[in-house]
């Protein structure tokens, strides 16, 4: 909007994966920039895994699909895995419905579970650590 | 396709809605930049709910209507969204009328094919929108542009 630029979705870097976010209001050039910020993002962290939560998005039309298919073969070339979690169950339907299958892309059913497929786990605290009051 | 299709026969013989409000009016909506493209899925957002659509409805129309002004927009140089309540004998409906001034589409029924894609989509555009729709008509002529006329029906 007015030649500025919109508010970008940050990028957070966990170890050596990294952890973002599209959201509905995304216009498409805005949203070909944030990809291609992902993937020098990629580059520069020497990523090996990308979670991308979608759990915004109200609707997957081709373009968004193409635009998930390319980035993930494109983080593919050069060496991170990317998974696109948190599908709504209404966008998946429709996504079928549109013929589209999202070939190649990899899902999880939400932003823990893609987290797990990336090999972050959330541990059970052992009754050790700092924050625990009633700790031994 | 659909278990229920109440479209056969029904496209000719929708009425107004007879609370006719200003919700239920034909509106227009330009497809001219892509702010235009994020306004009109909005705006159908909005009728579907008005239209009291449930939530799978409501995305396979905004994912329909996103798929026709973007087609718009792209091939056709922008154009127009117009967006209508209808009200049949127990069904309510919302109809999609996309037009525009471009090139035309020469062979409706290769675009209508998924792969075929002559812009930055997967070409599953027109044909995927045509199944998310009960009724779907192109009309388009060489140079004198497309318009894409969608219904989808619920009942109520």
């Amino acid at each position: 909007m007015n030649g500025q630029k919109p508010a970008s979705v940050p990028i957070l870097r966990l170890g050596d994966v990294l952890v973002t976010g599209l959201l509905d209001e995304l216009d498409d050039k805005s949203a070909m920039a944030f990809l291609d910020e992902l993937t020098e993002r990629i580059a520069a962290d020497a990523a090996t895994g990308v979670l991308i939560d979608i759990s915004r998005l109200e609707i997957i039309d081709s373009f968004v699909a193409r635009t998930l298919s390319e980035l993930t073969t494109t983080a593919r070339l050069l060496g991170a895995r990317v998974i696109v979690a948190g599908m709504r169950p209404p966008v998946a339907i429709t996504l079928v419905e549109l013929g589209l299958r999202l070939d190649g892309v990899e899902t999880a059913l939400n932003a823990e579970q893609g987290m797990a497929a990336l090999g972050w786990f959330r541990t059970t605290v052992s009754g050790e650590g700092p924050h625990r009051d009633d700790a031994p | 396709m659909t278990p229920h299709d109440p479209a056969a026969g029904l496209t000719r013989e929708w009425l107004p809605e007879p609370d006719a409000g200003a919700d239920a009016a034909p509106r227009v909506y330009p497809v001219r930049t892509e702010e235009d493209l994020l306004e009109a899925r909005h705006a159908v957002r909005a009728a579907t709910l008005a239209a009291g659509f449930g939530l799978v409805d409501q995305t396979r129309v905004v994912t329909a209507a996103s798929e026709l002004v973007r087609n718009a927009y792209i091939h056709g140089g922008g154009g127009t969204l117009t967006i209508e309540r209808l009200r049949r004998s127990g069904f309510r409906g919302v109809r999609l009328t996309v037009s525009d001034q471009g090139p035309g589409i020469p062979d409706v029924e290769a675009a209508l094919t998924d792969g075929y894609s002559t812009g930055p989509g997967l070409g599953h555009g027109l044909g995927g929108a045509r199944r998310l729709m009960h009724d779907f008509e192109i009309r388009t002529s060489p140079g004198g542009g497309t318009t894409v006329s969608a219904t989808r029906w619920t009942q109520g």
